[in-house]
């Protein structure tokens, strides 16, 4: 299994990932390379053997839903690259005309 | 001795009896820092004004006779992915150049309430992406030992910064290994604990599921100092668990004999630098003379390691890292208006090509068709490391191998090839996999004079246990305090 070029610029698209021609040629030789390294996983004997995703036992945490403190608005905007009226400002998504 | 070069314990003791000043300590601190930094690059942002006020305040407290923490006006320099309230903290990236996050992590808050002096936050890689601190946007931080090589990684700078005495005590994080090989690289001690034992609250996520923060010291007593005030459920980590914290340093010095020692021939197997394998096991001889009994074992599933943990970590790089896209609090490219184009370029912008790399990996590990073969595979595969190690526990009291397969590297030397990087972490990623503790601690220099590390393992919260045959090594050992010349 290797990855081409053309799945390189899906992979772009999924990841939301602006990849430039030598990222695109450099990543697909060095992700081949990984990746046949990586395929030893596949002997591997896992027919039985439950997925870990977490290592602890891990269950629902409840608190009381009470009222705190919180960050006040213009903290959290702080570091916005772009505010107004309290809002962050988006690049424009509807095309009005 | 110069005051920078005392331990936390020996600098907390000296303040408390009024033999120093918290102030002295701080200005022997940053005078330090700023003759050698130059050189290291181990520190992103040094907190000279505001360090200078706290230790004030912390000797006011002093001379009113007001009750003090454990770690009174002693500094402490922060891993730059750990939050600090309106501190610029950049994750080693310039997606974060500028960031100034509204709110501290809870171990900031829990060091500041024990009067600790955050004096600096410290250099990395990218995101805690890589082995050898060379990925930051801020530049490579190199190694005190011997400036062509590198600190270790992601923890690079803490490491650095505290092996050259830039620093008391410092905190990292270790998400495949990047306390430990540093610690290993840089000749100091450092304890990554239990998956839970210490809140992630305010630590840039990189691999949720692996990410542990953790304390280095000049001593193991210093780390277990370090892990008591860290320590403990934190309700705004739920994944921090509610288990209760022993008093470590009580736990220490006490004797070893009849502790059985599993040596995996995992961690000693081809690729291993002779002088790394030497060192380790004359370690281990130290051990057995005072008592340890001392087996041969074997974890066959480790050899997966590799693998396993690089799928599961870059694919939830892939995730955690979707957040940064230039509206909330990342860098926005000017390049583009257009939406989309905004994303995609922002994100090309301000990710530096390892991150771009792994981002690109875990999305491929985790897309259509691919799910199964590779993502799920890797956490099935997990389970079996997992497994091996704890059943391992029920036959030893710890494991013992290296921390990494060699001394620390040339800069320059494996940044061009992934792989080969990757592979360099083979001893400490199983750890994180299996969400068990482990304890880097010197025991000897290699034939070119670099600091080789031994690793200590154990099962889910047996911190103790490795501080406890961590201080019976370091007493009973000549390596504890070697020093680099710079």
């Amino acid at each position: 299994m290797s990855i081409t070029n053309e799945e390189m610029d899906h992979l772009s698209d999924l990841a939301m990932l602006k990849l430039s021609a030598e990222d695109k040629d450099l990543f697909t030789k060095q992700l081949n390379t990984i990746l046949e390294y990586f395929d030893e996983l596949q002997e591997v004997d896992t027919s039985d053997i439950e997925a870990t995703s977490h290592v602890l036992p891990i269950r629902n945490v409840f608190r009381e839903d009470k009222v705190e403190e919180s960050i006040p608005l213009c903290e959290c905007l702080q570091n916005a690259p772009q505010i107004k009226n309290g809002f962050f400002v988006v690049p424009k998504i509807i095309d009005t005309e | 001795m110069k005051l920078y070069e005392h331990a936390i314990s020996e600098t907390v003791e000296k303040i408390k009896t009024k033999e120093i000043k918290s102030c002295e300590v701080v200005q022997s601190i940053l005078e330090r820092i700023d003759n050698i930094d130059k050189k290291l690059n181990a520190f992103i942002t040094v907190f000279h004004d505001e360090s200078v006020d706290r230790a004030k305040y912390i000797d006011q407290k002093i001379k009113n006779g007001k009750p003090l923490g454990a770690l009174a006006g002693v500094p402490i320099a922060i891993k730059d992915n750990i939050c600090l309230k309106n501190k610029r903290t950049t994750c080693g990236s310039k997606m974060l150049e500028n960031y100034c996050p509204p709110y501290s992590a809870t171990v900031i808050n829990k060091l500041l309430s024990e009067d600790a002096i955050i004096i600096g936050k410290t250099n990395m890689d990218e995101f805690s992406q890589g082995s050898s601190a060379e990925t930051s946007y801020f530049g490579a931080t190199r190694n005190p030992w011997n400036l062509d090589r590198v600190p270790g990684g992601t923890s690079g700078g803490s490491a650095a910064a505290l092996a050259a005495n830039e620093t008391i005590g410092s905190i990292g994080s270790d998400t495949g290994g990047s306390v430990r090989q540093p610690a290993s690289f840089c000749g100091v001690v450092a304890l990554k604990p239990t998956y839970g034992r210490i809140s992630r609250y305010g630590l840039i996520a990189y691999a949720s599921s692996l990410d542990t923060i953790a304390p280095f010291g000049k001593t193991v007593k210093d780390c277990a100092i370090l892990m008591q005030v860290l320590s403990g459920k934190d309700t705004k980590d739920s994944t921090s668990v509610d288990e209760n914290v022993p008093e470590y340093e009580k736990l220490m010095g006490n004797s070893i004999k009849q502790m059985r020692i599993g040596l995996p021939s995992e961690y000693f197997s081809d690729g291993i630098c002779p002088d790394v394998k030497e060192a380790v096991l004359k370690g281990v001889k130290v051990l057995e003379s005072l008592g340890a009994v001392i087996e041969e074992t074997s974890l066959p599933s480790l050899k997966y390691g590799i693998p396993a943990y690089y799928l599961t970590a870059t694919s939830e790089v892939s995730s955690n890292l979707a957040r940064y896209m230039g509206i909330h609090h990342s860098h926005r490219s000017k390049k583009t208006k257009d939406l989309i184009e905004s994303f995609k370029t922002s994100r090309a912008e301000g990710f530096g090509p390892e991150v771009r790399r792994r981002i690109i990996l875990g999305t491929y590990a985790l897309s259509r068709g691919y799910y199964d073969q590779y993502y799920l595979k890797a956490q099935k595969v997990r389970t079996l490391i997992m497994n091996e190690y704890l059943n391992a526990f029920k036959k030893y009291d710890v494991l013992i191998g290296p921390v990494s397969p060699f001394p620390a590297f040339k800069l320059g030397e494996k940044i061009n090839d992934p792989l080969q990087m990757y592979l360099s972490d083979i001893y400490t990623i199983t750890i994180n996999m299996a969400g068990i503790p482990a304890i880097s601690i010197p025991c000897g220099l290699s034939s070119q004079g670099l600091p080789i590390g031994m690793q200590i393992i154990g099962k889910h919260f047996d911190e103790g246990k490795l501080l406890k045959i961590a201080s019976v090594y370091e007493k009973n050992c000549n390596v504890s305090n070697i020093i680099p010349n710079i």
